[in-house]
């Protein structure tokens, strides 16, 4: 499910060629016949991608929900980045990180 | 002092205890003892000693006395077939004791065997867990009639919330804290106060924070309540082999002072000691260190990757991957505290924050010089960083300077006024971060350019011997003016004197002039040639009056030849090289006298165009870095509003 909708952020990206690219994508509609989801992606700088399903048997949140969302995930991601111990690929173990993305899971949800 | 026989160790070496060992090893026994006869109900260490020579304890609570060590499991069967136990059947004191005496030497790391025990140890540390959670033992001795304010008890989550009540409550029950001091009654207050244990613990570990000599250390061990029935087994860190270890990396052998009651709180000693290793990775001390020299710095505690980063998201307040000095103690005692065996804590401590560490243990030894290095160091590592920081908040901003600032004192305060002065007006802007950081930035280097600017200038205007172009304009586009003023004694043309006019033709007009005149029109710093221009015309009116043409015109050949050679201000004074053409005249004694006086008006006025020009400078300066931070802060702007590209 992830590697598709991976799949298509690259496929967003390479379309994009060097137009400016907008800071952050919305990708509704990923739909399978059985799944009820949607994945959001979103691109940084850095190429690194931030990848959101969300079931849609929520509520659709907003895409300003989802943008804010996006955000503070990204906020908190350059924070962990700041450690030097932390390598970027590793698995992140960043309390403060989790935190954040619990808080902002239950805040949806 | 009680020495056991060594025959109930087989061949073990009589075994010496030390007062502490001896109290604490007695205490143990009798629980041991004492738990095996269903509350016996074990008197004072005395009686107990007394008693110990026909009691056994039983190998049940000894077992779990053992796992509450917390060695594994080889390393008891190790022990406990050393001591004896297993060739006896039973665990007299003798046993007991060398056993006891084993665990604190597997403890320390070192190897099980019966020579290890002959050296002195630090008492065996057991961890005992109530109904309620974790608890540790701790040196019942300091902890009598003291307060503390426990930030945080174990790795167990909690066991932290606890720590409150636990607070409260021992304070009121701090005179029941020692449970060796008075013991059989402290189990009772031991029962009743679970945040004993954490003092306890709080206390041993305060004191590992210190790698005092082992002699030095407290028994470790509380007795244990009966009522708390056998204690289970919890994980014991190694704080001894920890804390040896470290202090062989660490070299921390000097801090060895009495440690308050926190672990948490830094001593005055560790303090000095943390600066000294800040400097050593940074010579500054009010700059920063990098995320990745502070990376290979904690790297040598041998630590983990995630509990140094764990270390780093703590301490790192703001987030910037660079560490201040502040930053970097509490980083530092985290890892200090982590090898002695205290767990990591949820969040940063109130006592290592970084605005309570400033202002706990602030800097006054910091002088300007330092802060000069400081506005230097910080503006090269401000740069990046705050470009990478658009997006914090100006609270970052706030705290990012506000540590910083603090320490190097007086300018400090006058600079955190002009941050906070800065910081209203950016409040809403993201801008404002590199903007501040400009601003902070530039001050302190506008501070620095004033207090130095004579010197500097001074410096700077000697440095280019010949720019013939450059002083010209900016004394024509500021301070022309002032340097008319200089002029102004001896030449209405100074505007003239200004422009660059060819060599060729002032000298015409020059050789009327006197050589005094001449050289004390001549600026050095200047232009050489319209100098000598400037200089020419304005000497050539006096001194035509005092002296016959041919004399002037010999003295100023003469010191044209001594610019043209020496090209210096304070000494030359030379004319226009074309006043070469100009015949000379001998007049030498004459000339030596006036060049001399020449040579000391010259001095003066010159130093007078240094000051003027240094001044100019300075606001030129100053009015550069104004326009950088305005650059600066519409470059952000503009990417804030332009989309941001991908690739």
């Amino acid at each position: 499910m992830v590697h598709t909708s991976l799949d298509v952020v690259d496929e967003k990206i390479s379309t994009m060629g060097k137009a400016l690219v907008d800071q952050r994508e919305l990708y509704l509609g990923l739909l399978y016949p059985t799944e009820d989801y949607k994945v959001y992606g979103y691109v940084t700088n850095s190429k690194v991608k931030f990848v959101m399903v969300v079931d849609s048997s929520n509520t659709a949140l907003r895409d300003n929900e989802i943008r804010s969302m996006f955000r503070k995930l990204h906020n908190s991601y350059t924070d962990v980045m700041c450690n030097p111990f932390y390598n970027p690929g590793d698995r992140i173990q960043s309390r403060a990180f989790d935190s954040m993305v619990t808080s902002m899971m239950i805040q949806v949800c | 002092m009680e020495t056991a026989a060594g025959g109930g160790c087989g061949s073990g070496p009589p075994l010496l205890l030390s007062e502490g060992e001896q109290q604490c090893y007695s205490e143990l026994f009798a629980r041991c003892a004492g738990a095996a006869s269903g509350g016996a109900g074990p008197g004072p260490p005395e009686a107990a000693r007394v008693s110990l020579g026909a009691a056994t304890a039983a190998a049940g609570p000894v077992a779990d006395l053992f796992r509450a060590s917390q060695l594994p499991a080889e390393t008891l069967h190790q022990i406990t077939e050393l001591c004896g136990a297993k060739r006896v059947g039973y665990f007299g004191p003798t046993q007991f004791y060398v056993a006891l005496k084993l665990i604190a030497a597997a403890q320390s790391g070192l190897p099980v065997r019966i020579e290890s025990i002959k050296c002195e140890l630090p008492l065996p540390r057991f961890m005992m867990s109530k109904n309620d959670g974790e608890i540790r033992f701790g040196n019942p001795a300091e902890l009598h009639g003291t307060k503390v304010q426990i930030p945080y008890l174990t790795t167990e989550k909690n066991s932290f919330k606890r720590m409150d009540d636990e607070d409260k409550q021992q304070e009121a029950q701090s005179p029941t804290m020692s449970p060796l001091a008075s013991p059989p009654s402290s189990p009772p207050p031991y029962q009743r106060v679970p945040l004993s244990h954490g003092y306890s613990k709080l206390r041993s570990g305060t004191e590992q924070m210190h790698p005092a000599p082992y002699e030095a250390r407290q028994p470790l061990v509380q007795p244990e309540g009966p009522s708390s029935g056998g204690p289970g087994a919890k994980p014991l860190r190694h704080q001894a082999s920890l804390i040896r270890s470290f202090s062989v990396e660490r070299e921390l052998q000097d801090n060895n002072s009495n440690y308050p009651d926190e672990p948490w709180r830094i001593t005055e000693e560790q303090r000095e000691y943390y600066v000294n290793q800040f400097r050593s990775l940074q010579p500054d001390p009010s700059s920063f260190i990098s995320g990745s020299v502070a990376k290979n710095f904690f790297t040598k505690s041998k630590l983990s990757i995630p509990e140094l980063s764990y270390i780093w998201e703590l301490s790192d307040a703001d987030c910037d991957g660079a560490l201040t000095l502040p930053e970097f103690c509490a980083a530092f005692h985290l890892i200090v505290a982590r090898k002695n065996g205290y767990p990591l804590p949820e969040g940063l401590p109130p006592t290592l924050q970084p605005e309570y560490l400033q202002a706990a243990f602030p800097k006054p030894k910091w002088d300007c010089a330092l802060f000069e290095s400081y506005s230097e160091s910080m503006s090269a590592n401000q740069q990046p960083r705050d470009l990478n920081r658009m997006e914090t908040s100006v609270k970052d901003v706030a705290d990012f300077p506000v540590p910083t600032q603090d320490v190097t004192g007086d300018d400090k305060q006058a600079l955190k006024n002009t941050i906070n002065e800065a910081l209203p007006k950016d409040v809403s802007e993201d801008s404002a971060t590199p903007k501040d950081s400009n601003s902070l930035k530039a001050r302190p280097r506008s501070r620095s350019y004033s207090s130095t600017s004579i010197e500097e200038a001074m410096k700077r205007g000697e440095d280019p011997p010949t720019p013939p172009p450059r002083p010209q304009k900016t004394h024509s586009r500021a301070s022309s003016l002032d340097l008319n003023k200089v002029f102004q004694p001896t030449v209405p043309a100074t505007k003239s004197g200004l422009l660059p006019p060819p060599p060729a033709l002032p000298p015409r007009p020059c050789p009327s002039q006197s050589e005094q005149v001449s050289e004390t029109e001549l600026l050095p710093q200047l232009n050489r040639v319209p100098s000598q221009a400037a200089e020419c015309s304005p000497a050539k009116k006096d001194v035509s009056y005092s002296q016959p043409p041919s004399k002037p015109i010999r003295r100023k050949f003469r010191p044209e030849n001594q610019s043209t050679e020496n090209q210096e201000p304070s000494t030359a004074a030379g004319g226009p090289t074309s006043v070469a053409t100009v015949k000379p005249h001998p007049t030498v004694q004459k000339q030596s006298s006036k060049q001399k006086k020449a040579i000391q008006t010259a001095i003066r006025k010159n130093k007078e165009a240094n000051a003027v020009l240094a001044r100019l400078n300075s606001e030129l300066q100053q009015q550069l870095k104004e326009v950088h931070q305005e650059r600066i802060a519409l470059e952000n702007q503009l990417e804030q509003l332009r989309p941001v590209t991908v690739l």
